[in-house]
């Protein structure tokens, strides 16, 4: 019986070892390799703001968004649609880090320009790291001729500047989440009490529905905004959709402007009052450079 | 009684023997490529493993769908995110057999490899004919077959469909050496 107990014990060694699977031994050989986390947003934006999502390197987007009028404002002027404002931009992946911009508003007839650094990314496996970081930089300039002739604001006062840092974490394929901290400075303001100088705190997420399909929320928490005018904080809900090298974007939010210093300073909208406007962003993807597989 | 023990004894060694029969690549080449109406494209993979038993034939290959290098970088993210979505399903795996793997002399010849092939979750069986070289100290291996798109449940959508072939290339080059 003991000499039985043995037997078993040693066959049942020896078939452990030489059974060992083949593909287990791939296992413990695979290299222990560190991936970027991609595709935490599906554009580079979340809805109005920046997501920290850029162009890929080579990638050339042409984004054209709009802004329609109030829902609110009734059938009369078509729920808003009579009124439409737009922007487009040109957006470029530098590397794969840096991406720069340049867009044209109508509203305020204003020109951006905006530099977006990722700092770093976040990956899994060795030496991972929880979340991807940018650096957003941006200037705007209003051309407007709204003003007293004789009394022109100079080439600076038309400037406003904005700089954000973008944080971002991807918690599963279907769930992302940014925050994100802003300084906005305007060189010019319509009276005294308007600070110059005006900190934001933005939220941004998305779920996705299904590979081609998500729902994204955006909120920008102003702390000192403009005396000047009715400031209410900007309040984004919409739907993307990707298709290839597209993606729509088809939003509801309070803003009517499209850049940064304009929806989180100067939204006057009361969304749950209805001050709700609609929108769209669209993108189209052009790769410029295409990157050499080796042969 | 003793000699009982022996035997016993010896046949661990056989094991541990048999074990110096694997021959091993990790950096083995896998890429595929898809020929379509509007556009070619190509993927590529240079970080392959796979795994030889010289005294069955029997093979394993291991890739993560993340390392196919694509010339454009917005298809390489697509191609993860919506059609083999790596996160879920991070791997290729074929696991199978070189047929009369022990009836092959050392010049290069053409074998039949039979096996389950795993992407996106889904197997399938497949069986190819492969280019074989064994050699003392070294097993190549390449070969291609076809993959069809649909078998292995990834879905094209209706406005990509003159871009993506149902049916891709797959070309693999594996060069196996001595597994310690």
């Amino acid at each position: 019986m003991k000499r039985f107990i043995t037997t078993i014990a040693i066959l049942a060694i020896t078939l452990q070892v030489s059974g060992q699977d083949l593909l287990d031994i791939l296992e413990s050989e695979a290299p222990d390799t560190k991936t970027f986390t991609t595709a935490t947003f599906k554009g580079t934006r979340i809805l109005n703001g920046h997501s920290v999502e850029n162009s890929k390197k080579g990638g050339l987007i042409f984004l054209i968004s709009h802004r329609f009028g109030r829902i609110n404002q009734g059938v009369d002027e078509l729920f808003g649609l009579d009124q439409s404002n737009i922007r487009f931009a040109f957006e470029y992946g530098v590397t794969e880090d840096l991406m720069l911009g340049l867009g044209r508003s109508s509203f305020d007839k204003t020109y951006d320009g905006f530099v977006k650094y990722k700092l770093l990314k976040q990956s899994s496996g060795k030496k991972s790291f929880p979340v991807t970081m940018s650096l957003f930089s941006s200037i705007a300039y209003r051309t407007l001729e709204d003003f007293d002739p004789a009394n022109e604001p100079s080439f600076n006062e038309k400037l406003s500047y904005v700089s954000q840092l973008l944080i971002a974490r991807k918690f599963n394929s279907a769930f992302s989440f940014q925050i994100t901290p802003t300084f906005v400075h305007r060189n010019f303001t319509e009276i005294e009490s308007d600070p110059h100088d005006i900190f934001a705190l933005g939220f941004g997420g998305r779920a996705k529905l299904s590979n081609r399909i998500s729902v994204n929320a955006e909120y920008y928490y102003t702390a000192n905004p403009l005396e000047s005018i009715e400031a209410k904080n900007s309040l984004a809900f919409g739907v993307d959709i990707e298709t290839g090298g597209h993606v729509f974007q088809i939003i509801l939010s309070n803003s009517i402007t499209m850049i940064e210093k304009s929806f989180i300073t100067e939204t006057t909208g009361d969304f749950f009052g209805g001050d709700i406007h609609f929108g769209f962003n669209i993108s189209r993807t052009f790769q410029l450079g295409k990157r050499k597989i080796k042969k | 009684m003793k000699s009982y023990y022996i035997l016993l004894f010896f046949s661990l060694f056989i094991t541990v023997s048999n074990a110096q029969e694997k021959f091993i690549t990790k950096k083995g080449s896998a890429s595929f490529f898809s020929h379509s109406p509007l556009e070619d494209i190509t993927a590529d993979n240079d970080q392959v493993l796979s795994i030889v038993d010289s005294s069955t034939g029997d093979i394993a290959i291991s890739m993560l769908m993340k390392s196919f290098a694509f010339e454009k970088l917005l298809m390489q993210e697509h191609f993860n995110e919506n059609y083999v979505e790596s996160d879920k399903f991070p791997k290729a795996i074929f696991k199978g057999k070189i047929e009369n793997f022990s009836d092959l002399d050392n010049s290069k010849q053409e074998v039949t490899v039979k096996g389950i092939l795993t992407i996106h979750g889904v197997s399938k069986n497949i069986e190819t004919k492969a280019q074989l070289h064994k050699q003392e100290n070294n097993i190549t291996l390449d070969g291609d077959f076809p993959v069809a798109v649909a078998d292995f449940d990834i879905k094209i959508p209706g406005i990509v469909r003159n871009n993506i072939a149902k049916i891709v290339k797959v070309t693999f080059a594996l060069d196996h050496e001595p597994y310690k």
